[in-house]
C-alpha cells in the first residue's frame, strides 16, 4: 500500500515527538500555566512556562489530543526552551506563516525539529492541531507582560 | 429501496476527493441534498420569490402559498394534530432555545427540576443549564447503563413530582441509541411535566408521530433530512404554544402596534418575528416530499442493515471500540486503540471517506465514555455496502499506517 500523501502529514520525526513526547509535565508553583482546548474536536493543552529575564528558563505540557497536536507541543517546547522571549515569539510567527505555506526567511531562528510539520500546511482540516501550543505560548507571554 | 437510483439524485456524491470516488458518512452533521430539494428553491427563487404575508400582489400571494404549504407538509409529515402548531425556526438549536426561554423561564422557579441525560447533544443541555442558572431550578440526569441506553426504571426513579420539564433526545448523536420516548412522556405527564424532545437525529432516519409519542415539543432541523441549512421546526401543542411569549420582537410577529405597547400575531406567526426563512421552508417542504416518496419505515430498515453489515464486519477488526447499544439509529462512534480520532480520519480523508472526528458537541458523553474524542460514521439513504467495504478497509490502512509508524 502507497501512504506517499500521508507520509508528508506524519513524518517519522513527527511521530517521534508523539510516542515520545520531550518536556511533558508539569513546573513548580511560580511557573505560568495557561490552558487552551480546540473547543470543535477536543484537544486540550496546558502549557507551563517558567520566564526569568526575558528568557524562557523552562517550559513543559501537559494535555490530551491528536499526533499533530501533541508533537507539535513536543516541539514547540524544545525549540523555546531557553530561548529569548522575543525569539519564541518569532518562531511562532515563522510557525505561523508555515501553516500558510508562505516562504519565508528562518534568519537566526533555531528551530529544532518544528519545520517537520511544514507538511500540516497541506492539510487545512489539521493547522489547528498544530498551532494550538503556539497560541498557548503567545497567550502566556502575552499575560507574563501585562 | 433502489439505492443506486437515489444516488443519481444527489449530484455531490458524483466527484472524486484526494483522487478516489467519495464515501460520505458524515450524514448526522448534516445530509447532502437531492436535485429534487436544489431544484425546489431554484424554481422559489426564479419565479415566486417575494416577502409572504403582505401585499396583494401575485407572486406575492405565491410566497405565501409556497411557504404555508410548507407548514402543512411538515404537519403531516409529524402528525401533528394543528397546523399551527408547527413553528418554522432555523434548525433544532434555536427551536430549543425558544422553548428554554419562553416557557422555561415563565414556568419554572426555584426548587423545580429539569430532567434530561448525559446523552445530550449541547443543544439540548446548554440551553437548560442557563434557564436553570435563571430561575434557580436544578439540573437532574436520567442514569445511563453501560451500553449508554436509559432504562425506564431510572426515568421512574429520576423524574419526581418537583420535575417541570424533561429534555431528551430521540436519538443520540454520538451512540445512536433510540430513546422510548412515549413511556417517558407517559412518566413524566404522570407528574405533571412536559417533554421536550430533541428530533434532529430523528426525523431525518423514522417515522414520528408526535400525536402518538404525546411529546409536548418536538425539534428537528431541515439540513440533516435533505432540506438546507438554516431552516427548521419547533412542534409544540397548542395549549402550551398559546399561552408563550414570544422571544423576538419585530416586523411579521405583531397584531397591532401602538407607540408604547402591541399585540402579537396568533399561533404560529408571533413566533416568527422578521422575514421568514421562505426558501429555506420551500427546501424542506421538497425534503419532505422526496423522503416521502422512498419511505420512512424502507428508510429505518435500510440503514439498520446497513450498520449491522458495517458492524460485522468492524467486529472483525482487532483493536478497535464500537460506542453504543446494539440497537441503534445508522451511525456507529469508535475508536481505533492507540490512534486518535483525527489520524483516524485523516487517513480515511486521503482514500476519499469522509467520517466525523471531535466530540460531538457532546462533551459530557465523551467524558462519561472516558475518551476525549472519537471517530464516527454515519450512513443516509445514498450509502451502500460498498461505501461500508471501502470505510472499513480504509480503517484497516489506517490501522497498518500508524501500526507501521510506531
Amino acid at each position: 500500500m502507497s501512504f506517499n500523501n500521508l507520509d508528508t502529514l506524519y513524518r517519522q520525526v513527527i511521530m517521534d515527538h508523539y510516542k515520545n513526547p520531550r518536556n511533558r509535565g508539569s513546573l513548580s508553583e511560580e511557573a505560568l500555566t495557561l490552558e487552551m482546548n480546540n473547543p470543535t474536536c477536543g484537544d486540550r493543552i496546558q502549557l507551563h512556562l517558567l520566564i526569568e529575564n526575558d528568557r524562557v528558563k523552562e517550559a513543559k505540557f501537559e494535555g490530551e489530543g491528536c499526533s499533530i497536536s501533541l508533537a507539535s507541543a513536543s516541539m514547540m517546547t524544545q525549540a523555546i526552551k531557553g530561548q529569548p522571549v522575543e525569539d519564541a515569539l518569532k518562531m511562532s510567527q515563522y510557525f505561523s506563516n508555515m501553516m500558510l505555506g508562505k516562504e519565508q526567511d528562518q534568519a537566526d531562528l533555531e528551530l529544532g525539529d518544528i519545520e517537520a510539520l511544514q507538511g500540516v500546511a497541506k492539510f487545512p482540516a489539521r493547522i489547528k492541531c498544530a498551532t494550538l501550543a503556539w497560541k498557548a505560548m503567545e497567550k502566556a507571554v502575552d499575560q507574563d507582560s501585562n | 429501496m433502489d439505492v443506486k437510483a437515489i444516488r443519481a439524485d444527489f449530484p455531490l456524491l458524483n466527484q472524486e476527493v484526494n483522487g478516489h470516488p467519495l464515501v460520505y458518512l458524515d450524514s448526522s452533521a448534516t445530509s447532502q441534498k437531492p436535485t429534487q430539494v436544489i431544484d425546489a428553491i431554484n424554481q422559489y427563487y426564479r419565479l415566486n420569490n417575494s416577502n409572504v404575508h403582505r401585499g396583494v400582489h401575485t407572486i406575492g400571494t405565491r410566497a405565501t402559498e409556497q411557504y404555508e404549504g410548507a407548514r402543512e407538509r411538515v404537519k403531516q409529515f409529524i402528525h401533528a394534530q394543528y397546523v399551527e402548531e408547527v413553528i418554522f425556526t432555523r434548525g433544532t438549536t434555536t427551536a430549543i432555545n425558544l422553548v428554554a426561554t419562553s416557557y422555561g423561564r415563565a414556568n419554572l422557579t426555584e426548587g423545580d427540576e429539569i430532567v434530561i441525560t448525559q446523552m445530550e447533544h449541547h443543544s439540548n443541555l446548554i440551553p437548560w443549564q442557563q434557564v436553570a442558572k435563571a430561575t434557580g431550578a436544578t439540573l437532574k440526569f436520567i442514569p445511563l447503563e453501560d451500553d449508554g441506553t436509559v432504562t425506564l426504571a431510572n426515568v421512574e426513579k429520576t423524574i419526581t413530582q418537583a420535575t417541570k420539564i424533561v429534555a431528551i433526545a430521540h436519538v443520540s448523536n454520538v451512540l445512536g441509541t433510540i430513546n422510548p420516548i412515549k413511556e417517558i412522556a407517559e412518566v413524566a405527564h404522570r407528574n405533571g411535566a412536559i417533554v421536550v424532545v430533541d428530533g434532529a437525529q430523528g426525523v431525518p432516519h423514522m417515522k414520528v408521530d408526535v400525536q402518538a409519542l404525546d411529546c409536548d415539543f418536538y425539534a428537528f432541523s431541515g439540513h440533516k433530512m435533505c432540506a438546507p441549512t438554516g431552516i427548521g421546526v419547533l412542534y409544540g401543542k397548542k395549549v402550551w404554544l398559546e399561552q408563550m411569549e414570544p422571544i423576538e420582537f419585530g416586523g411579521e410577529m405583531i397584531d397591532f402596534v401602538d407607540l408604547y405597547d402591541s399585540t402579537w400575531k396568533e399561533l404560529p406567526w408571533k413566533f416568527e418575528g422578521g422575514t421568514p426563512i421562505i426558501s429555506g421552508a420551500v427546501g424542506l417542504a421538497a425534503a419532505i416530499d422526496y423522503l416521502t416518496v422512498i419511505g420512512l419505515d424502507q428508510i429505518m430498515t435500510y440503514e439498520q442493515q446497513l450498520t449491522a453489515y458495517a458492524i460485522d464486519q468492524l467486529e472483525q477488526i482487532d483493536g478497535i471500540d464500537i460506542y453504543g447499544p446494539k440497537k441503534r439509529a445508522g451511525l456507529i462512534t469508535f475508536n481505533l486503540t492507540d490512534v486518535h480520532p483525527h489520524d483516524t480520519a485523516t487517513v480515511l480523508d486521503s482514500e476519499g471517506i469522509a467520517v466525523r472526528a471531535g466530540h460531538h458537541c457532546a462533551q459530557p458523553l465523551m467524558k462519561w465514555l472516558n475518551v476525549t474524542a472519537t471517530a464516527r460514521a454515519s450512513f443516509y439513504i445514498y450509502n451502500t455496502e460498498d461505501d461500508v467495504d471501502r470505510f472499513v478497509n480504509g480503517l484497516k490502512k489506517a490501522k497498518e499506517f500508524f501500526g507501521d509508524v510506531f
